[in-house]
């Protein structure tokens, strides 16, 4: 799995990326979390936004800190 | 007078987002249970709210004859408006921010691109000042945020009229104002403050910046998002309303106490007309300095609101007063950059120049009619 987190580096986007790292982890999947906090990149994405989370490539969750749950929902499928 | 940088380091608070998996309303109570929660706790609001004056009377004369001061005294004076005023305006705030975080559930920053896109001018301008006031906005997504609209067909101008009038009205700040000042105060702030939003914003339209957007903004291919948003149920919309009120009030409410207990102190001990010869009608030279000191400041409306207290209750003019505030609140240093990633220095200094120019009308104009 390719997660990104997308963010300019506020607080609730280090918890956002926090979050994913450490349920990932506990789930023992193995994925690779990427944080992007170049705003070029971010609107590339075309959140308006952040935190938002980018899940193989597709945005995820726009403009909050996901639950644990909504984490392991993204293994699942 | 310490700016206060609180709020605004926020970054996408936990009711404003959208969670396009479907993981959310798994295990949800249904609708019924909400709606009759609500109406429970709505009446009980009702009734406290209603008999609030009565019971805040009945505690200070218990507090008072314990304590043993008395009523008509400088601190009895001053520790009744507490008693009465801070579960008021506490109380008021909630109602209001449950109602708002409901009705921002409709306004995602996603669905207000869209209602703005290939709008005219004119009509974009007014539209996206009132869209400003309901959308859920915090000043770090301002670049994504700008981006998002400028690239995808939102005219400049439009655009500013957004991030005027977001920061600048909120629930929060008319609430206060309303619960400290009166309807009158809150009401001249929210016309203001958006009369402001739509006619800077237009003016930056009509001057034509767009060749001062740092020249990267005009290479993004902004994407649009891939999958379609799920429209909320009406169980969502509810929770929502009750997390903005935890997110919001609980952040806030220190700030709310702070500024009754300066009105306390105000109300019980100061002289009236204590700051009328700085700050007072006559003092012509006033409205312009008090943007000047306000432009740098950064603070959100229930961090200002102390000092506004403050200077009003010693008979500083209503319209230096509000010009203050609004300098405070929509111009400030950290702002800018933030905005200067994407905005030349030549757009940056005419959005401050035409933006406290409003405000320095406000002001005048305030100090004149009233």
């Amino acid at each position: 799995m390719d997660i990104k987190v997308l963010g300019p580096g506020c607080k609730k986007c280090e918890q956002t990326a926090k979050i994913v790292q450490e349920t990932l982890s506990e789930a023992g999947v193995d994925a690779k979390v990427e944080k992007i906090t170049d705003l070029m990149q971010i609107a590339g994405y075309g959140v308006m936004s952040t935190p938002s989370v980018v899940v193989d490539g597709k945005v995820t969750v726009v403009g909050k800190v996901p639950s644990k749950k909504d984490v392991l929902s993204w293994v699942k499928k | 007078m310490e700016p206060i940088n609180e709020k605004k380091s926020c970054c996408g608070s936990d009711q404003d987002g959208l969670s396009l998996s479907k993981t959310a309303s798994e295990g949800q109570k249904p609708l019924a249970l909400y709606l009759a929660g609500s109406s429970i706790l709505l009446v009980a609001w009702w009734f406290l709210y209603t008999n609030l004056l009565p019971m805040a009377e009945f505690i200070t004369e218990v507090f008072a004859r314990i304590a043993g001061f008395a009523l008509q005294g400088h601190l009895g004076r001053a520790i009744s408006f507490f008693i009465y005023e801070t579960p008021k305006v506490l109380m008021l705030l909630t109602l209001v921010v449950f109602g708002v975080g409901i009705v921002r559930s409709f306004f995602t920053p996603e669905r207000t691109r869209a209602i703005l896109a290939g709008k005219r001018e004119s009509v974009g301008n007014v539209l996206a000042a009132l869209l400003g006031t309901v959308t859920p906005f915090c000043s770090c997504s301002a670049v994504p945020l700008f981006l998002g609209f400028v690239t995808t067909g939102v005219p400049l101008g439009v655009t500013f009229s957004f991030l005027i009038a977001a920061p600048m009205v909120n629930e929060i700040a008319v609430v206060l104002l309303y619960g400290l000042f009166g309807w009158k105060v809150a009401a001249i702030y929210t016309g203001t403050g958006l009369a402001i939003a739509m006619i800077a914003g237009w003016t930056i339209g009509r001057l034509k910046m767009e060749k001062y957007l740092e020249d990267w903004v005009f290479q993004i291919q902004a994407g649009s998002l891939g999958s379609e948003e799920e429209p909320l149920k009406w169980v969502d919309r509810i929770r929502q309303g009750g997390e903005a009120v935890r997110d919001i009030v609980g952040k806030v409410w220190p700030y709310v106490m702070l500024g009754i207990a300066v009105g306390a102190g105000i109300h019980g001990y100061v002289p009236e007309g204590f700051m009328a010869s700085f700050m007072g009608k006559s003092a012509w030279w006033s409205v312009p300095l008090s943007v000047l000191i306000g432009i740098p400041m950064y603070s959100n409306a229930a961090g200002i609101i102390p000092i506004v207290q403050a200077l009003l209750g010693k008979g500083a003019a209503l319209g230096t007063v509000l010009a203050f505030m609004m300098s405070v609140i929509a111009l400030s240093l950290p702002e800018m950059i933030i905005l200067r990633k994407v905005l030349k220095p030549q757009l940056i200094a005419v959005f401050i120049g035409v933006v406290g120019t409003g405000i320095l009308l406000v002001g005048y104009i305030f100090n004149f009619l009233f």
